[in-house]
């Protein structure tokens, strides 16, 4: 029997959870940029510039004519190579990362060939892609990486040239003598700049940011060719001489076990190699108990699933439903909840003596991820060693977790890092790479798993529901006095919120209002839950930025203006900055027009969100049809069906300098369309821990057609270091297009998606 | 039974396979593959990646939904996930993989979506530059609405659509041009 442990996603979920992300973001960011030494350490060097020739990173030393002064670059006859740090997932770090290195190299971007870099923490420290984490925590190290490498350069041709370095450049890749008109190419030069001892602290001048060339400006992602012309780079596109195909069925509702199987029936369909049943290792983000299926292509692999035929033992399984789970939290929602998590001044005195009041409780359904490319993984394990090819948003987790699962010691396994077809917090957690492990090692030869589409959304970790009861109060001036959240959550562990569904002191508005409450309470919830592009952020900005527009409201007063006032004055607030928040605020209302006049039936709605250190304030412009009559929505309740049209989402950011201004712009589009995908009809329902809705079907993502205007300003003031961009433009949107449906109609949307409150997009 | 042109640009009948005969023959992007050994049902797609190793066709939903295993059939956009091998007859396929001239030169399309970096995962693209290239091909011209009516039946997960609506636009502009010389 098989229970279910949450060990080992308890650790990554704590840091790549919303909140906590910003702790170690800025700690991290401060470590890499306080201590300069301990990079020189890790690329070669101890002290006063002595080399340490044997060490790691330096892989090529016995070759002298590769120059390679760290992980990050190497320069030899075959030109510059830059390698990319993290796992691309689609927010554009195999570019960006790059390009910081390209730059403080003073590099010809057309002479670079960027390359994924091995999964190697002893080189690079921990590699992931999560939390929008890779730019502030890599931006300094990638810096002095280039830094160091044209330093050497330098040193290289003023050797050769017998001149004082001081009185060389650097250009296009190329060191300059500007006295003489001499130049040198870095590829001239890299066997003489191999030779020569790691240059010390001082000797490293970065760049002033005034003399970028690169950061800052528009450059298309390094792999487009190869996606346009098909060419395999994806996890799935992985083959290998006599691979075998397979698939896996694991309980249809979480934690069951098998107790049997038609094996032997299987067994004997067209091209199937293997059938067998695999126990689950009793770590539900590893090695869930299943039937595995090997055969000689995809398509017979699948077949066979479909005929085979498992009898479950589901006495520990998830037996999770949805609506008694609404119900529960309907009548919860009347009482006190189970725990305070912020208590500031007196909420109950601030509400019994108001000038005026909102309430309303808010709802969000669960979601999945659902990246395009279903999870997959090719394995082969032999000789006891396992190497993986493993479209995967944490190589090294993904590496540590195979280890235990095969039964060898981690160095005995190897991860080629693919390209992930989307990640979205998906691919934090690494099953279906246990699972190929597992079923390479009892076939012996090697395997690429499939999950089909279904598999991918029925056994995702996903963005928990969650429930709001909102109470709040103004005073005579129309300012806020009272603000209460009673949260109603999901505990897998019956004790702690599963991650993305815990607040905390950092939410909104805390700190801005003199009262305020949380109170937070769990159900018990069996399924998997987990990060989903911007945690916590991704619903609490829709419940907080909806319901600070009620109090406004009740107050008779602009939106915009309480939002300001709320802000206050420029100070920072735990992580926050309010001057950065006003100011993106300020910006998005005046490139919107804020205040202007619209035509009938149209309403422009405001929001604003600080999340993974990003600052994003959006207003969107909507129009909604007349109630076209009633029908029913999943919940088997009958709304009025409207039309929604939405015109145009004007954003404001500011996450410091942008690195790459055209994936800057591309992650903000892509973050408002995935925002108004999601919260216009996406919606996972359980039944008897089943998932109800398990492909494209009845899971509906928002398509052309429907694609608003996306307006895509930018802020640097040049004060603050660049953070990331993968997630921070997402939070506001269902918050400023729920806004604008009031404005609007006077219809205030409290659940998403909101195609449960009857409304669906023009 | 349907009309289709064969290589010489003949027409002729074409008999659906029946399902005992168990070898095929596949025309990909002008090259003809014997196929002895296929169950004549398995989809064109899981054929094109797992058989020919043509994988820039790509599997996203297996039920037509999301456009990514999106090929052209006689220059016509179709799901190669549900339309079974054996189907195809004596039609010709082009996959994402046969746009490029044999120089390996990008078409309009491929260019396109480069010059504007329209992709962020990228997993959907082929799909998608297959679905506009068959639009292209009846409608060198297009209205915004008929890119969005051609170009609806394909999922981007990140949410690319406005820089796919800009590429279509900005091909189709590139290829008229051509088409007068480059004027």
């Amino acid at each position: 029997m098989t229970s279910l442990s949450y060990a080992g996603i308890s650790e990554l979920a704590e840091a790549v959870n919303g909140q906590r992300l910003h702790n170690s973001a800025l700690d991290e960011f401060r470590v890499v940029k306080l201590d300069r030494r301990q990079f020189l350490k890790l690329t070669g060097v101890v002290g006063g510039g002595l080399m340490l020739a044997s060490v790691a990173p330096r892989a090529h030393a016995q070759d002298s004519a590769t120059f390679q002064p760290n992980g990050y670059l190497k320069i030899d006859s075959d030109g510059i190579q830059i390698f990319a740090k993290n796992p691309e997932i689609g927010q554009g770090v195999k570019t960006s990362l790059p390009m910081i290195v390209a730059e403080e190299l003073d590099a010809s971007w057309s002479d670079v060939q960027v390359l994924q870099a091995p999964i190697d923490t002893g080189t690079y420290g921990y590699q992931f892609a999560g939390g929008s984490m890779s730019i502030p925590t890599n931006y300094a190290t990638l810096r002095n990486a280039g830094a160091t490498a044209r330093s050497l350069l330098i040193r290289a041709a003023a050797n050769k040239w017998n001149v004082d370095k001081a009185t060389l450049a650097t250009q296009n890749s190329h060191v300059v003598d500007s006295a003489s008109g001499r130049k040198l190419s870095y590829v001239e030069l890299a066997g003489d700049a191999a030779s020569l001892p790691m240059p010390s602290d001082g000797e490293v001048a970065l760049k002033d940011p005034k003399q970028f060339r690169l950061l800052g400006t528009r450059l298309t992602g390094v792999d487009n060719e190869a996606i346009v012309k098909g060419e395999p780079l994806f996890g799935i596109d992985q083959s290998l001489p006599g691979l075998k195909y397979a698939v896996y069925q694991k309980c249809p509702a979480i934690g069951g076990t098998v107790s049997s199987a038609n094996l032997a029936d299987v067994k004997k369909m067209p091209g199937i190699v293997d059938a067998f049943v695999l126990e689950g290792n009793g770590n539900a983000s590893e090695l869930l108990p299943g039937v595995a299926i090997v055969a000689n292509s995809t398509w017979e692999a699948m077949q066979a699933k479909k005929a085979l035929r498992v009898e479950w033992d589901e006495s520990d399984a998830s037996k999770d439903n949805w609506e008694q789970a609404s119900n529960e939290a309907d009548r919860l929602r009347l009482e006190n909840g189970q725990q305070q998590v912020v208590n500031q001044g007196d909420v109950d005195a601030a509400l019994e003596s108001s000038a005026g009041s909102a309430s309303g409780f808010y709802k969000y359904h669960f979601v999945s991820h659902a990246p395009l490319e279903p999870q997959n993984c090719t394995a082969s394990f032999k000789d006891g060693a396992l190497v993986l090819w493993a479209p995967t948003q944490t190589p090294p987790q993904a590496i540590g977790s195979a280890a235990r699962i095969v039964g060898v010691a981690p160095n005995k396994v190897t991860l080629n890092q693919m390209r992930c077809g989307g990640g979205f917090g998906r691919r934090l957690y690494n099953d279906f790479v246990c699972e190929a492990a597992a079923i390479a090692k009892h076939v012996g030869v090697p395997i690429k798993l499939q999950w089909t589409r279904e598999d991918d959304i029925a056994y995702d970790l996903f963005r928990a529901g969650g429930f709001h009861q909102m109470d709040g109060s103004v005073d005579a001036d129309g300012k806020i006095t009272g603000w209460r959240d009673r949260f109603i959550t999901f505990t897998a562990d019956g004790n702690r919120p599963v991650t993305g569904g815990s607040l905390d002191a950092s939410v909104f508005p805390n700190g801005l209002v003199p009262n305020m409450r949380v109170e937070q309470t769990s159900l018990k919830w069996t399924n998997r839950c987990a990060a989903w592009r911007a945690p916590g952020s991704n619903v609490f900005a829709f419940v907080v930025q909806s319901f600070l527009h009620e109090l406004a409201d009740a107050a008779n007063r602009d939106h915009l203006e309480v939002l300001l006032e709320v802000l206050g004055e420029p100070r920072r607030l735990g992580r926050m900055h309010t001057g950065r928040a006003s100011g993106v605020v300020k910006l998005a209302a005046e490139k919107a027009g804020w205040g202007r006049e619209l035509p009938k039936g149209h309403g422009l709605g405001v929001a604003f969100y600080f999340s993974h250190q990003g600052y994003v304030a959006q207003v969107a412009e909507v129009g909604v049809g007349d109630p076209e009559g009633a029908r029913q929505n999943r919940s088997g309740e009958s709304v009025q069906q409207r039309k929604l049209y939405v015109h145009k989402i004007t954003t404001a950011t500011d996450v410091g300098p942008i690195v790459n201004l055209s994936g800057a712009e591309n992650q903000v589009q892509g973050s408002v369309i995935d925002g108004l995908s999601t919260m216009m009809d996406l919606s996972v329902t359980f039944e008897n821990g089943r998932v109800q809705e398990t492909n494209f079907d009845r899971y509906r993502m928002l398509r052309m057609p429907s694609t608003p205007q996306v307006a895509v300003h930018f802020i640097d003031t040049g004060e603050f270091p660049p953070t990331g961009l993968g997630e921070p433009a997402f939070p506001p949107v269902a918050p400023a297009v729920c806004n604008a449906i009031f404005a609007a109609s006077g219809h205030r949307v409290r659940t998403m998606p909101i195609s449960e409150e009857g409304f669906y997009l023009a | 039974m349907e009309q289709v042109p064969d290589v010489l640009g003949y027409h002729k009948t074409v008999v659906s396979k029946i399902a005992h005969d168990m070898s095929l023959n596949l025309k990909v992007n002008g090259a003809t593959h014997s196929l002895p050994e296929i169950d004549p049902q398995t989809p064109l797609l899981w054929v094109l990646r797992d058989t020919l190793g043509l994988v820039g066709t790509k599997y996203g939903c297996g039920i037509s939904q999301c456009g990514a295993c999106t090929v052209l059939l006689d220059g016509k956009s179709t799901k190669s996930c549900i339309f079974p091998v054996a189907s195809v007859g004596d039609s010709e396929v082009t996959t994402i993989e046969g746009l490029a001239s044999p120089s390996g030169e990008l078409n309009a399309l491929q260019k396109a979506w480069v010059d504007l970096d329209v992709a962020q995962c990228g997993y959907c693209q082929s799909g998608q530059i297959m679905a506009a290239e068959s639009l292209l091909r009846t409608n060198p011209n297009p209205e915004d609405e008929e890119i969005d009516s051609a170009m609806a039946s394909n999922i981007c997960r990140c949410g690319t659509y406005l820089r796919i609506r800009q590429a279509v636009k900005t091909a189709a502009k590139q290829n008229l041009s051509d088409d007068m010389g480059g004027e």
